[in-house]
């Protein structure tokens, strides 16, 4: 696992209960390998997803958010990721007016039975990341990681 | 007949039908009108339209919605107006618009820039408007000021000027100032790169008191007392006056106001502070339009965010 060099991002993940959830339990149950950066939420569509989740995760000081959903035309609930996808694309053109890197935040879909495909996308959005480092929070931000993550001062 | 006159008249012709017909009258210092509640043609000897005429009278259509009420509206108040009924937050046959070509607004934080070193803009003893230029009775003589100088940004890259939606249209319509919005100011903005701009951010939400002069001047923020900013449970914000509690204010305002904000300015305007938060919906405002095409309170039919297509032509999506 070289994208990790010892050393954890914290990334929020939103996955819906149908597809990208039993997509990740898929892996896990394949035993396929992962980064161990992600926090998985589960919600129930991902036109439950708010855009102020990704917002809030963001700018409370994670260091990366991905949303996962089912693909077009198989979504649980018919149409919950057609709203999704337009509500999540039009949120990237907040980001970097904002003063956050548009590369902490991606949405992509998954299905129950794509346990490769889930562990290839938690990889690539880890590993980049990775790449950017730690968020720097807004100042004023009460950090709590920082007690949580004692090798903050070294990253 | 003067723009006054006639606006007048089409004001009182229409009033009987109505119970009121919002306008702007005098204000608290001359720099300022204010919004005035036509009831009565007594009332209309306050009513001027004009290069004072700021706040935007569509603010108070929810609230009235049920009623018949008349507006007078610049270009951008005319825009709320059409978004307002899209979403059916007001009904549209209810209200009468009574439109007139605008030649833009004042921008008191600029003239007060304009006067630094001479007096605060509420020493200026009086205003006269005189054709491009305004005339100014300072404790230190008369300063002249260029309207253009002194007009609000947005209207620099007003696109319609003239109340597109106006049940009554007085005047002879202008030219618009540009014929696209290109939103050259929100490229430039997000140019400077992410890094000095979380700095901007912080420095300048620092600021910010919590006052959400911003939210109760915007005509499409409805929810009022139900502002998930102000709810326990969920809770989004917490009660600090620390900058990304502030921040998210404005973050929730911009998203909410995603493929709605019309770009009528009355949030930042409102600000106490001069803090320029219409950026961020702007930066929104375009993004809808070039995913969708869509130009809030212009369009009709439904908004971008509440509809869909199954494929979309204007968005990529990633393929890991
Ligand atoms: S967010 Fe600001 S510019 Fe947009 S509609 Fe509301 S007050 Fe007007
Ligand atoms: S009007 Fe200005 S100071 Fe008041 S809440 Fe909005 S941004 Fe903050």
């Amino acid at each position: 696992m070289s994208v990790l060099e010892g050393k954890e991002l914290r990334v929020v993940g939103f996955l819906c209960n149908w597809c990208s959830y039993g997509g990740a339990d898929t892996a896990g149950v394949g035993r396929f390998t992962q980064p161990t950066d992600l926090r998985i939420i589960r919600v129930p569509c991902s036109g439950r997803i708010n855009p102020l989740f990704v917002m809030k995760a963001l700018v409370g000081g994670a260091d990366g958010v991905l949303v996962s959903g089912c693909h077009p035309r198989d979504c649980h609930y018919a149409e919950g990721n057609y709203y999704a996808r337009r509500r999540l694309e039009v949120l990237k053109g907040l980001l970097p007016v904002l003063g956050i890197d548009p590369r902490r935040f991606e949405y992509t879909w998954v299905s129950a039975s794509e346990g490769q495909r889930w562990q290839h996308v938690v990889e690539t959005f880890t590993a980049q990341i990775h790449a950017l480092g730690p968020a720097q929070p807004f100042a004023g931000a009460s950090r709590p990681a920082d007690r949580h993550r004692p090798d903050a001062a070294a990253v | 007949m003067s723009i006054q006159d006639e606006l007048k008249s089409a004001i009182k012709a229409a009033l009987p039908d109505l119970s009121c017909v919002i306008g702007w009258g005098a204000g608290p210092e001359p720099l300022r009108a204010a919004p005035l509640f036509i009831r009565g043609e007594a009332d209309l000897q306050n009513f001027s339209a004009g290069f004072l005429s700021v706040n935007n009278p569509a603010l108070y259509l929810p609230a009235l919605k049920g009623s018949k009420v008349g507006v007078v509206a610049k270009g951008c108040d005319a825009r709320s107006v059409g978004q307002l009924a899209t979403e059916t937050l007001i009904i549209r046959e209810e209200v009468h618009v009574i439109g007139y070509p605008c030649e833009g607004v004042i921008d008191v934080d600029k003239v007060a820039a304009a006067l630094a070193g001479v007096c605060e803009p509420g020493e200026v003893g009086a205003l006269r408007e005189d054709g491009d230029n305004v005339a100014l009775d300072t404790p230190k003589g008369e300063v002249r000021l260029a309207k253009k100088d002194i007009a609000a940004d947005k209207c620099g890259r007003c696109i319609f000027p003239n109340a597109e939606n106006a049940d009554v249209f007085v005047g002879i319509r202008r030219a618009p100032t540009v014929v696209e919005d290109a939103y050259a100011d929100i490229a430039a903005f997000e140019a400077r790169g992410t890094e000095e701009l979380k700095a901007f951010w912080e420095k300048e939400m620092s600021r910010c008191i919590r006052c959400y002069a911003c939210r109760n001047a915007c005509p499409l923020c409805v929810c009022r007392d139900h502002c998930i900013a102000a709810s326990r449970e969920p809770h989004w914000i917490g009660q600090t006056d620390d900058v990304p509690d502030k921040l998210f204010f404005q973050v929730i305002h911009a998203v909410h106001l995603s493929g709605r904000c019309t770009g009528c300015g009355e949030c930042e305007r409102a600000c106490p502070l001069g803090i320029p938060v219409l950026k961020l919906k702007r930066a929104l405002s375009r993004r809808v339009e070039n995913l969708f095409g869509y130009k809030a309170g212009i369009a009709t039919g439904t908004p971008p965010l509440l509809t869909f297509n199954i494929e979309e032509s204007t968005i990529k999506e990633r393929d890991w």
